[in-house]
């Protein structure tokens, strides 16, 4: 009965993620990294996956990507099973992977041109708003190497954001900026995702982080990866990150990682 | 300036001291030529033209050579990266034979085609594609991940991702593997020139060669100047731009201003 309701329900959402197990064998170690999770996203959610480092949540991402296969369960996007990357999943990586050949521009167009209903210059188009979006439409003509970090991972943003993905996958986009950068980042994110209502995850070991963005915040535990617990976020937007009911939110979440954690460590 | 001027003053000096060795007269002028006399045989070579046709006929075999080892070994160093199976046969016999000296394949390629412009090419193909051949695998083989990565999740995929994104993402090693592609087709040649005696062009070698034999120092110098002197001049000209390209878009080498 309750398998039924589930599965109903799953079917209608935009992502779902279907009982997913994932283990990492080599010659000497097996390493179980993810165990039975399952998670539904909705239309427009934006979701973060929270957990302590090597709890696997990054692998969570890349199958939702297609980058890797899980061992057990599947993936759904719009109901359809994911079996390898696309461009209708779009990933924004930790590094900006940003490819030093193209300018600034030819980054954004890249994934553009890879869409093949759009004509030239609806792409053309689409990256000039999309660097707009981020407030760097004056670097175009640009190279990769003479952008800040915090530049490159807002060119990263527009690369990902520009072919109009139906789901976006953000793996730590901010885990190597400094503060302030990161800030400025936060606000372009939510600004952003908020005009364009895409449905987005984000994986982060930062909680504030992800009271300060997400609908959602979902927790996992450490190794093996299981999803322990939800927190929905009603606070309005735009959130500052250094207000207090963020910070009241992002206690109690903390509170309760460090509750598993110290659960585990007894087990 | 200032560091055109140094490098200016140290060669300055050095073609000074070596006039007044000469000058002293403590060796055989037959052995030991003046820079003077050096400069005596490239003003008349230059003049009845030998000079000038023989460097066009060198440069001919070296074109011809080096391109045939680029096209050979890019693709070699390619699939290597790319395929266990050719790292395993094809990329074993390319680290053997590049361990080689190239004059080693000479006596082989007299033997097989004679005292031929088919030998020279062959010792020059020989002695670029295989070192090509390893510094692009070398360098692809470094690639970050990261680039595939991200070009697989935006859609790229088969030819695509070869041709926008493996490719482009290697230039930095290609160039290196053609860089050491070219200082190795330049050594091959001149073993190919000086050993086989050829009438079918006269190049730098030979004229390296025959200096030699009629004990004429002043061309032997002469002519050793000439190929080092065309072995930079073609390294800037063939380089250098793509060396100020890689600068402009990835930022290398930038601290050395």
């Amino acid at each position: 009965m309750l398998m039924r309701i589930e599965h109903g329900k799953s079917l209608g959402a935009k992502l779902a993620i279907d009982g997913v197990s994932k283990w990492f064998r080599t010659s000497r170690t097996n390493v179980h990294a993810l165990d039975n999770v399952s998670l539904t996203v909705e239309e427009g959610e934006f979701v973060c996956l929270v957990g302590p480092s090597g709890c696997g949540k990054s692998t969570l991402l890349d199958i939702v990507a297609g980058l890797t296969k899980p061992d057990k369960g599947c993936v759904l996007a719009d109901g359809v099973p994911v079996e390898g990357p696309g461009r209708h999943r779009l990933v924004m990586f930790q590094e900006p992977a940003l490819f030093p050949w193209l300018n600034v521009f030819g980054n954004v167009m890249f994934g553009l041109k890879l869409c093949p209903d759009l004509t030239g210059e609806e792409r053309r188009a689409a990256a000039i708003e999309h660097l707009q979006l981020v407030g760097l439409e004056k670097f175009a003509k640009s190279y990769v190497h003479e952008l800040s970090g915090g530049m490159k991972q807002r060119v990263a943003l527009a690369r990902s954001m520009a072919p109009d993905p139906r789901v976006l996958l953000m793996d730590e986009p901010m885990a190597a900026l400094d503060a302030l950068t990161r800030e400025q980042l936060y606000a372009d994110i939510q600004r952003i995702s908020q005009q364009k209502r895409k449905t987005i995850i984000l994986v982060t070991h930062n909680v504030r982080e992800a009271v300060c963005l997400a609908d959602r915040v979902v927790l996992l535990s450490a190794r093996p990866g299981r999803l322990r617990e939800q927190f929905e976020i009603p606070l309005p937007r735009p959130r500052d990150i250094n207000s207090s009911e963020v910070a009241a939110h992002a206690r109690t979440i903390t509170a309760a990682l460090k509750g598993y954690l110290t659960a585990e460590v007894a087990e | 300036m200032k560091r055109a001027a140094r490098a200016f003053a140290f060669f300055a000096l050095l073609v000074l001291a070596w006039h007044a060795a000469a000058a002293s007269g403590r060796w055989s002028p037959v052995l030991f030529p003046s820079p003077l006399d050096v400069a005596d045989y490239l003003r008349s070579a230059l003049r009845d033209g030998t000079l000038v046709d023989a460097a066009g006929v060198t440069l001919r075999r070296l074109l011809e050579g080096y391109i045939i080892g680029i096209v050979l070994g890019l693709p070699i160093g390619l699939f290597m990266t790319t395929s266990k199976f050719v790292e395993d046969t094809l990329g074993a016999l390319a680290l053997g034979l590049q361990t080689l000296p190239s004059v080693c394949w000479v006596p082989l390629a007299l033997v097989w085609f004679g005292q031929s412009e088919t030998a020279m090419l062959f010792v020059v193909v020989m002695g670029t594609m295989w070192s090509v051949a390893i510094a692009t695998d070398a360098g692809t083989r470094n690639l970050p991940p990261i680039y595939a990565r991200a070009a697989r999740t935006l859609g790229s995929e088969g030819l695509h991702k070869w041709t926008h994104v493996i490719l482009p993402a290697s230039l930095p090693y290609l160039i290196t593997g053609m860089k050491q592609g070219w200082a190795f087709a330049w050594r091959s040649l001149m073993a190919a020139e000086i050993f086989v005696t050829i009438l079918s062009g006269f190049g730098l070698g030979h004229l390296l060669h025959y200096g030699r034999e009629l004990n004429a120092m002043d061309q032997v110098i002469g002519i050793m100047l000439v190929i080092v002197v065309m072995g930079l001049a073609v390294d800037k000209i063939l380089f250098a731009p793509w060396e100020r390209f890689l600068h402009e878009r990835w930022g290398t080498g930038l601290s050395r201003g």
